[in-house]
């Protein structure tokens, strides 16, 4: 169908049931999504050329940040379509064959993963938690006047006592957040069946300059998505120290992959 | 109580960048065979994506809408 020699984008595995799905979604390079069916299984995927997607000009392509984020949200946007019609199970970004055949092969030779990772995310999301610590309020109670109460005296010393009351406060609110993080994380993952920690995203990275104590996904039964925003609300309610973040629902990404119980390897 | 920020239609058209590229370089299915380019060596590039991230953390501000509490 492509007159370039091209490869076939892989974006995820849904039922054999899925129907058609959102053909107003424009997919990875413009090219739209298609089905590939084999065991009871449909893959979604996509053509795309050899000239950008190809082994040497993805290695540099996944370099550039423009157009990696918008790989990842055509790659994101098709696997939504699908997911607002019946579970899907994500495949990481870039996975590439040459052929149909070798989907309809993976789909084959991996059915029951497939399978047994689609009645994991059945009727169920996965949804990201993030922490970020709270810097101490400005309003701290200040420090005592130096020079008052030891042998120090003078604007040297009281700046000194001040500053190391700043840096106290400041490490203290750091434990406070991290024993905050720890907490909700617990406490949120009695409403999910599943959790997964991510690494701390770095302060800047979202606008954010406070640093981040927790990075978490949860994957809930999408009937317990009420009580587990409620959940969010009383923790921020009961740690001031941390300032919580909720996104989703997200298509199971962090639940489906290596070392993430029945999912596919 | 804070009412619950949480809004599924922008949350459905707009994400953070960030959140994206944690869940689809470092989740979903990975394909290993030989007729499949899947990304191998996705540490290093996140590892260089993080470091490309400073320069461009502008880019990511307006990106950024995460819904937030108050």
């Amino acid at each position: 169908m492509t007159a370039e020699s091209g490869w076939v984008w892989m974006y995820g595995v849904a039922d054999d049931d899925l129907g058609a799905f959102a053909d107003s979604v424009a997919g990875v390079g413009g090219s739209p999504p298609r089905m590939v069916t084999a065991a009871r299984l449909t893959a979604i995927v996509g053509d795309v050329g050899d000239r950008e997607y190809g082994a040497a000009a993805l290695r540099r392509n996944l370099e550039d940040l423009d157009w990696l984020a918008r790989t990842a949200r055509a790659h994101h946007a098709v696997l939504e379509a699908v997911a607002d019609r019946g579970p899907v199970v994500p495949m990481r970004l870039a996975t590439l064959f040459a052929s149909d055949a070798g989907v309809t092969g993976t789909l084959q030779e991996r059915a029951d993963d497939f399978h047994g990772a689609l009645s994991l995310v059945s009727a169920r999301s996965e949804w990201g938690v993030k922490a970020h610590a709270v810097k101490p309020a400005e309003s701290a109670p200040a420090p005592p006047v130096a020079g008052r109460e030891g042998p120090a005296t003078g604007p040297g010393a009281a700046y000194l006592h001040r500053r190391r009351a700043q840096l106290t406060a400041s490490k203290d609110a750091r434990q406070e957040a991290l024993a905050s993080a720890r907490t909700v994380y617990a406490e949120l993952g009695r409403f999910a069946v599943s959790s997964r920690l991510y690494p701390p995203q770095e302060p800047g990275l979202a606008g954010q300059s406070a640093p981040m104590v927790l990075n978490a996904a949860y994957l809930v039964a999408d009937e317990r998505a009420g009580e587990f925003a409620a959940a969010i609300a009383d923790l921020t309610a009961r740690h001031r120290f941390v300032q919580l973040t909720l996104t989703g629902p997200w298509p199971a990404y962090s639940f489906v992959g290596e070392g993430d119980g029945p999912g596919p390897r | 109580m804070t009412g619950f920020g949480y809004d599924p239609v922008i949350q459905g058209e707009r994400i953070a960048l960030v959140d994206l590229l944690d869940r689809v370089l470092a989740g979903g299915v990975v394909i290993v065979g030989d007729v499949t380019l899947s990304i191998a060596e996705v540490d290093l590039v996140t590892v260089s994506l993080r470091a490309l991230v400073t320069s461009v953390s502008a880019l990511m501000d307006n990106m950024d809408d995460s819904q937030e509490y108050s």
